[in-house]
């Protein structure tokens, strides 16, 4: 495929993601807090949706990309290494997300919305940038 | 519980596109959608995978600005302090990086291909989060 052709399906793969978090409430941290906190009176299960609507599309279309093209061309599924970095930075990234209800997607969007998200993106680039640098 | 329809059927069709941009991005340009990852490689050398990732990123605010103009358009509501926010930001960017993935990642694209590295991080992520925010509303 031509680049220009790969740019074009990679901003529209985008917005459509952008959009879902928009419309399904993930870019909302109050909801996210609201998905999360399961043992309080107030827990909102809605998001739960999201997830149980996205796999199995997700896995539908990568099962058609899997059929139709070669296998170089597609991502293989990465080799089972649980160490201690999958399980540290799972345990850190999940109080962060906990912490502020804003994953990295949601994080991107919010920016763009409000300023006042700059407080939490800032710092979370410059922890991706402390990552690559303990994973090189 | 809280628990209202429209939510419930908007986060059914915001999951949906979800799942189906993560599909596309496999199938067309046969890259995981990983929102973490590829954020991060933004900050290494540029190449042509560098710009196509950038592509997808920048689609995101877009695709929002779109939907939010569909009726779901509620304000934004934060209300962990600025330290918070900047302590959870530090952590969610090194987490992700170290744990190799996201809520996108390994949430959505992990879990969609039974990758183990991606059931195992998303359980220690879900528990973390959920356990943070139990414990912060007894303190």
């Amino acid at each position: 495929m031509s680049p220009a052709v790969r740019l074009l399906a990679a901003l529209l793969a985008g917005g459509l993601f952008g959009g879902g978090l928009a419309l399904s409430g993930m870019i909302n941290p109050a909801i996210v807090l609201g998905f999360l906190d399961i043992a309080g009176g107030q827990w909102n299960p809605n998001l739960a949706a999201v997830m149980i609507a996205a796999i199995p599309v997700a896995a539908g279309l990568f099962y058609l990309a899997r059929l139709t093209r070669p296998a170089n061309q597609v991502p293989s599924t990465p080799k089972r290494q649980i160490d201690w970095k999958l399980i540290v930075g799972a345990a850190l990234f999940g109080i962060g997300w906990g912490l502020a209800g804003i994953c990295p997607g949601p994080a991107l969007v919010d920016v763009t919305i409000d300023g006042r998200f700059l407080v939490f993106a800032l710092p979370m680039i410059v922890g991706l940038a402390l990552g690559n640098r303990l994973r090189a | 519980m809280i628990w209202n329809e429209t939510g419930f059927l908007n986060a059914l069709l915001g999951g949906a596109m979800i799942g189906a941009a993560a599909g596309l991005f496999f199938w067309i340009n046969g890259r995981i959608a990983g929102i973490s990852g590829m954020t991060a490689s933004l900050l290494t050398r540029w190449s042509f995978d560098t710009v196509e990732k950038a592509a997808f990123l920048i689609g995101l605010p877009l695709g929002a600005f779109l939907f939010r103009q569909l009726g779901s358009d509620t304000p934004l509501t934060v209300n962990a302090s600025p330290a918070t926010l900047a302590m959870a930001g530090l952590l969610v960017g090194f987490g992700a990086r170290l744990g190799n993935g996201c809520t996108s990642g390994h949430g959505v694209c992990g879990l969609a291909r039974l990758s183990p590295n991606s059931i195992v991080a998303t359980a220690v992520f879900m528990s973390a989060a959920m356990a943070c925010v139990a414990i912060r509303s007894f303190l």
